[in-house]
């Protein structure tokens, strides 16, 4: 299966904004990703829910994995927005 | 409700208006209902959750920023399919939709809750969607901020940050709630907001909605008035307010001693033009949310803006309080199981130097370019030796004036040997109180004690005073209870040499110290000081004072 390892670029780690950005990309892919962090199970990442539990913090890194027709794409778009400091992008960070 | 209530004032202003509860969480019923159709329990539980994922979306787009982000996060877990799942579960094992959705919700409050820090706040944003989901299976009212359609004083057990966000000012007249202290969310929310606010008043939810009350931000009196008065009660304030607004000028007894009143602020946005300078800058938000510490040049920078916003005015800072209680990822600090009493403020410097060593060489960059006296001070300091260490290292960064904050009563008892090796000190109340009366100043079930007219709190700022007084030392407060106006008579009267608040305490206080002369206030201190309790001391002042 497809995966790719991403170091996580927000400072703040996956919650807040960048959890949910990162929530409805996943979302908006045709195949289902999913994303773990060390040896736990992987979990949907188009789950906010999921997302928030594995909490994972600035520079940790995680596992993304797709599986079907546009899986590379699919991880191609999420690494790039999990390697982003997506909360230094905000107006008011 | 037949008489008045009294809880801890912790922002003044005086204003009447009709009474309104925001809901209660919704409870479950005793007995369990048994489940017949699971396919339809599931369904009903859905409908329910993205009912309330709806509501929550609705209430994101009326604002903006960050509480838009807060919400439309909240929203998107009310519609979550990890939370479906597992209701489905619950569901699946015979429990009904409310109580499956409790169940879930409990379930994944405890995921977040060992994930610590920002991911155990989430915990707060499961259990508003849970209530509102069983509010709205249960058929029971919808919990949040009552919509009466007119001015009302609102009654709450506590404000969430969620509710706070969307709290209209137009609206709400003031704030009343059962639980929370002088430092908690719903206090600071309120006086940056300017509305008057009582907490820690243990029966206010039991007024019935809509009664007609009057409520007193400063003395923390809420009594019921008749609905005629209402209008001549607001416009009494509203020119109160104007009155106090047009006072002007330093901080100064009728008979013209000084006592200057300093704002307490977070950056360059809460400074405003007429203050005397900043008695307390709080350096922390610059090291939230890092998982590096900002270099030199980035802190050098940001000071260096703020001191220049001041002209020659003074400016204390106080350098880095964080640790355990306020956790940094850059600082690499173990979990604590106290964490109050554990490293932090100046204890930081124990583990690791350079946070401390980094800001004071910013600092005095800062200094150096700019007009401003600058001062700085430690936080958490316990002995004079700390101190004492603290201030040669503000000196070999090149900076002249160094101080110490008084939190630890060790501190306050001890407060002329602290003198004998510092410049200055400053009394942080909040804290102050929260470890003389070990009482968590988190803890809203505790709020009495936490009051800072407890007369040991106030014994131990005399003695503060009292040494700084014997050596021509500055000894200012830069807690909560600087804002107090009575409690400022009180402090004048101590010897206290400045009074640091924030921006929207000043007028009162400054209106207090002009109608008393110092006399006056070492008369009420002394009032004060001989009380048993702190609500006798409150009184007593108040009945002394001329308002």
């Amino acid at each position: 299966m497809p995966s790719r390892e991403v170091v996580v670029g927000s400072r703040i780690g996956l919650h807040g904004r960048p959890a949910a950005i990162v929530v409805r990309t996943a979302a908006a892919q045709p195949v289902t990703v999913r994303i773990s962090t060390g040896d736990r199970p992987p979990v949907d990442a188009s789950s906010i829910i999921a997302v928030l539990s594995l909490g994972a913090k600035g520079g940790d890194t995680v596992t993304i994995e797709a599986e079907g027709d546009g899986a590379d794409e699919a991880l191609d778009a999420l690494a790039e927005i999990l390697g982003r400091d997506l909360d230094a992008e905000t107006a008011d960070a | 409700m037949p008489e008045a209530l009294t809880g801890l004032g912790v922002s003044p202003g005086r204003t009447a208006g009709p009474l309104y509860r925001m809901a209660a969480p919704p409870t479950l019923p005793d007995r369990v209902p048994t489940v017949t159709d699971r396919e339809a329990e599931i369904a009903l539980a859905t409908k329910a959750l993205s009912y309330v994922a709806t509501v929550l979306d609705e209430r994101a787009s009326q604002v903006d920023g960050t509480a838009a982000e807060v919400l439309s996060t909240e929203a998107m877990m009310a519609a979550d399919k990890t939370l479906a799942d597992a209701v489905a579960a619950a569901v699946g094992e015979g429990r009904p939709a409310a109580w499956a959705i409790t169940d879930a919700v409990a379930a994944q409050q405890e995921t977040f809750a060992s994930l610590g820090g920002y991911f155990a706040e989430r915990a707060a944003d499961l259990a508003d969607i849970r209530d509102r989901a069983v509010a709205h299976l249960l058929d029971e009212p919808m919990p949040g901020l009552p919509a009466p359609g007119e001015p009302y004083v609102l009654a709450a057990d506590d404000l969430s940050p969620a509710d706070t966000a969307l709290l209209d000012p137009a609206s709400v007249l003031a704030i009343v709630t059962r639980r929370g202290g002088p430092t908690s969310h719903t206090a600071i929310l309120a006086r940056a907001r300017g509305l008057p606010a009582v907490v820690g008043c243990a029966d206010i939810l039991s007024v019935t909605d809509g009664t007609a009350v009057s409520v007193d931000g400063t003395t923390g009196q809420v009594g019921p008035v008749d609905p005629a008065e209402v209008e001549a009660i607001r416009a009494e304030a509203a020119k109160e307010k104007e009155r106090l607004a047009s006072l002007t000028g330093p901080g100064r007894t009728a008979d013209g001693h000084d006592v200057p009143l300093l704002l307490n602020v977070g950056g360059v946005g809460d400074l405003t033009e007429d203050a005397e300078g900043v008695g307390l800058f709080r350096t922390e938000f610059l090291f939230l949310d890092r998982t590096s510490a900002p270099g030199v040049d980035e802190q050098q920078r940001v000071y260096t803006e703020l001191f220049a916003a001041l002209g020659e005015r003074k400016i204390v800072v106080r350098t880095l309080d964080a640790g355990a209680d306020k956790p940094l990822p850059f600082l690499g600090l173990a979990e604590e199981d106290n964490p109050a009493l554990g490293v932090r403020g100046l204890r930081v410097a124990r583990v690791d130097r350079s946070v401390l060593t980094d800001q004071l060489t910013a600092i005095a960059g800062a200094a150096a370019a700019t007009e401003a006296e600058v001062w700085v001070m430690a936080p958490m300091v316990a002995t004079p030796a700390e101190a004492a260490e603290f201030a040669e290292a503000v000196r070999a960064a090149g900076l002249p004036v160094a101080g110490a904050m008084v939190e630890v009563p060790a501190a306050a008892m001890r407060a002329n040997r602290l003198l004998e090796v510092v410049d200055f000190v400053s009394i942080g109340t909040n804290d102050l109180s929260q470890y003389t009366m070990a009482a968590d100043r988190m803890n809203g079930d505790l709020a009495d004690l936490l009051d800072p007219w407890q007369p040991a709190v106030l014994e131990l700022v005399f003695n503060c005073a009292d040494a700084g007084r014997a050596v021509g030392k500055s000894v200012g407060i830069c807690g909560e209870a600087a804002g107090d106006p009575l409690l400022a008579l009180v402090f004048a009267g101590m010897g206290i040499t400045s009074l640091s608040m924030s921006a929207a305490s000043v007028p009162a206080v400054r209106a207090a110290l002009a109608a008393h002369t110092l006399a006056e206030c070492e008369r009420l201190a002394a009032v004060a000081l001989d009380a048993p309790d702190a609500a006798t001391a409150r009184q007593r002042v108040a009945d002394g004072a001329h308002t």
